[in-house]
């Protein structure tokens, strides 16, 4: 579904990513984690489509097609969806208006009609409730004046109701409390299914014990030095990034 | 997104730039006594008015143009100006639309305001003003029933004497300042508005306003009083056509509410801004001023500006009567090289007296725009309370935002707020939409009109579509 080949990316003249490789099968949950710095949250950017982000080498291929020449919201339509470790306010624009206007972008953009409205109210009460979110949100705001754990709740609601092909996590644990992160894990879970990737990025190995992923990768300095199933999560947790990096070393 | 891609995102052609070919009765440019005589008999008015005009003009020639705006537009020759163009049918008037000339009514659909659908569809009586005189009036009857005076006011100074010459100038004197003044001596038309004791005016008021004649100013003077206990909405929208040269827009307006009166005021306000490079565009420099006389009373000037080259405009209210109320809500647009300087003033004379301003500010392209608000809170006004708040969003690093809130605060019992933002549309908040499959440009339209959400709750509702609409033309543009 996704294939990274040899990717270099440079922000601001200095190199971030240096030939990173990645495949993403349909059906499978993978983990991107590393020390800070490492390029963690550059990569799921870069498959974004995000601004400032040079590509100076390298290959990005979503379902076989080029990613990297394509608009941030062709990517968005082709299936791939990033929630954000800091969602953004939008001042004035109702979080029910943005939900139903990315619904439908990807609607039309299928060649369907809009959404009727009380099909659209239905399938969000079913997902806001699933989050454990009262109708409220809604009303408010994009993200004003929600509490770091609503925002992520928030992301994983829209990833509900959009139904990505690929769902990029990026430190979708970072600011929650236990019982937020349950929520949010039990939503991301729901996610899974055979036609449908997850990719995470994480610091910690805390979010991994509720979703648990089918692969994990190490990246250090630009680059995947290490990949494996979930014990390496537990590796890592329990002997930190080191002894990765002295191994790649050698 | 680079900022050069928002900037193309902002341009674009000025849609309404379209010029009817219609016999004008101009006089030929120039100002004296005799120009404004000649207005004066042009349009049958009693001497009282004359007199009134020439002390106005006799003021004018003392005063000189203001400089404190942060505005940059070279002077203005005042003796290149025709003061005076009228459709030439106005000696036969016509009493109904039919009998309007067909190429003014084509007009009005080009500006996307067919009198008779629109004003039959949205209960909207539309007093129009092509150029300078009144040329149609709808609905007149059923505002007739309620006793609500709605005309022109040339009419109305030769229907109505006694209540114009009681209220005009009482808000904004002749001598007010150098743009009034010139207002005073020179106006050609505008509406009158006078709504009984206890009359709730049984429908939405509207003038449509337009500059159309090559070289000719235009200055409206319009005058709306509510008395005891009555209520009115009003809205005025204005558009003019693409022209190279600048014209002069020196418009007044004055309100009046008497004891338990409500006044709503809301102009949208899409006048040729001149093209990219500044060429051409209107010059607007008007006076609005609402004076809540009465205890209790109310006025609430909404404004969504978008045009015009310059734009020199503080729409304000005199708080006089105890627990008197004055609200400002402003969004205001700027894009290429348009400026604005434009804001309130609240002046808090009474007991107990509250106002509140919101204040949208929008700049694109090369253009530049400031907030200047005054709060005076006078000794008498015990537990006068304001809330100001003013926020600006740019787009692009080409253009400016400033903000002068001026406040005097002459007893120590008031409350006063302010809270002021300046943001840069927030990339963010576009990656953000688009990573959602939002386009750039329905997420630049959901970004501003979610800025702007604020006020354009407080217009009427078919307005507020037409608001938002106007907006998105706005900012539409070459995207890709």
């Amino acid at each position: 579904m996704l294939e990274v080949k040899d990717l270099h990316v440079t922000v601001e003249g200095s190199e971030i990513l240096k030939g990173l490789n990645l495949t993403v099968n349909p059906g499978e949950v993978h983990a991107l984690m590393g020390p800070n710095g490492a390029g963690k949250s550059t990569l799921s950017a870069v498959v974004a489509g995000k601004d400032g982000y040079e590509v100076t080498s390298g290959e990005v291929l979503f379902e076989g097609k080029n990613l990297l020449e394509m608009e941030i919201e062709e990517r968005a339509l082709a299936g791939i969806l990033l929630g954000f470790q800091y969602p953004v306010e939008i001042p004035g624009v109702k979080n029910i208006y943005l939900l139903k206007a990315a619904l439908n972008a990807q609607r039309v953009a299928r060649g369907e009609e809009e959404i009727p409205a009380p099909e659209f109210m239905k399938l969000v009460r079913e997902q806001l409730s699933f989050m454990k979110m009262d109708g409220s949100f809604l009303q408010r705001a994009v993200n004003e004046g929600f509490s770091g754990g609503e925002k992520k709740r928030n992301e994983i609601l829209q990833m509900l109701v959009l139904q990505p092909k690929l769902a990029m996590l990026d430190e979708i644990d970072s600011g929650l409390d236990i019982d937020a992160m349950k929520v949010v894990a039990e939503g991301v879970n729901s996610l899974r299914s055979a036609d449908r990737a997850i990719l995470m990025v994480t610091h910690y190995q805390r979010l991994l014990e509720h979703i648990v992923p089918d692969h994990v990768h190490v990246l250090v300095d630009g680059r995947i030095v290490k990949s494996g199933d979930k014990d390496l999560a537990n590796e890592l947790e329990a002997r930190g990034y080191e002894w990765v990096l002295e191994e790649s070393a050698a | 997104m680079a900022s050069q891609e928002m900037e193309e995102l902002v341009s674009r052609e000025y849609t309404q730039g379209f010029v009817t070919d219609i016999e004008s009765d101009t006089v030929p440019p120039g100002l004296d006594e005799n120009t404004i005589a000649f207005i004066s008999n042009k349009k049958g008015e009693p001497e009282w008015m004359l007199e009134w005009r020439l002390e106005a003009y006799r003021q004018w020639l003392q005063m000189t143009t203001p400089s404190w705006a942060h505005l940059d537009y070279p002077p203005i020759d005042y003796q290149a100006i025709s003061y005076y163009s009228a459709p030439k049918k106005q000696e036969d008037k016509p009493q109904s639309l039919d009998e309007v000339d067909p190429k003014l009514l084509e007009t009005y659909e080009k500006l996307g305001i067919p009198l008779h659908e629109r004003a039959a569809l949205a209960g909207v009586a539309v007093d129009a003003v092509f150029d300078s005189v009144s040329v149609t009036t709808t609905f007149k009857e059923k505002l007739a029933e309620a006793g609500v005076i709605f005309c022109s006011i040339s009419e109305a100074i030769r229907e109505y004497p006694e209540l114009v010459r009681q209220y005009l100038g009482s808000v904004v004197p002749q001598g007010d300042n150098y743009f009034a003044a010139l207002n005073s001596a020179v106006f050609t038309d505008g509406s009158f508005v006078y709504v009984p004791e206890g009359v709730e005016c049984p429908m939405e008021l509207s003038t449509y306003f337009r500059i159309n004649a090559a070289n000719t100013g235009q200055f409206e003077r319009t005058l709306i009083v509510c008395d005891k206990r009555a209520q009115v909405s009003y809205l005025e929208g204005c558009t003019a056509p693409q022209r190279d040269e600048n014209q002069l827009h020196a418009a007044v307006v004055e309100l009046v509410a008497l004891e338990d009166a409500n006044i709503k005021y809301s102009t949208v306000q899409n006048w040729y801004p001149g093209d990219e490079d500044g060429k051409g565009g209107i010059y607007n420099f008007v006076t609005k001023r609402g004076d809540c006389r009465g205890d209790r009373s109310k006025i609430s000037w909404t404004q969504v500006e978008t045009g015009s080259a310059i734009t020199w405009k503080y729409p304000s209210c005199m708080l006089r009567g105890k627990d008197s109320v004055g609200e400002f809500y402003s969004v205001a647009v700027t894009n290429g090289r348009q400026q604005a300087d434009t804001g309130t003033k609240m002046i808090h004379i009474g007991e107990g007296t509250r106002s509140t301003i919101i204040s949208k500010g929008i700049a694109a392209g090369r253009s530049d725009q400031a907030y200047r608000g005054l709060v005076k809170v006078g000794p008498r006004a015990k537990n006068a309370r304001n809330f100001t708040q003013c926020d600006s969003l740019l787009i692009g690093d080409r253009c400016g935002a400033h903000t002068f809130p001026y406040q005097e605060i002459g007893n120590n019992s008031a409350t006063v707020e302010h809270e002021a933002t300046t943001s840069k549309i927030g990339e963010d908040q576009l990656f953000y939409c688009q990573a959602r499959g939002i386009s750039e440009e329905d997420a630049v339209n959901m970004i501003v009109n979610g800025f702007c959400k604020d006020v354009f709750q407080e217009l009427p509702m078919e307005f507020a579509v037409e608001a938002e609409a106007l907006l998105n033309v706005t900012l539409e543009g070459a995207v890709g």
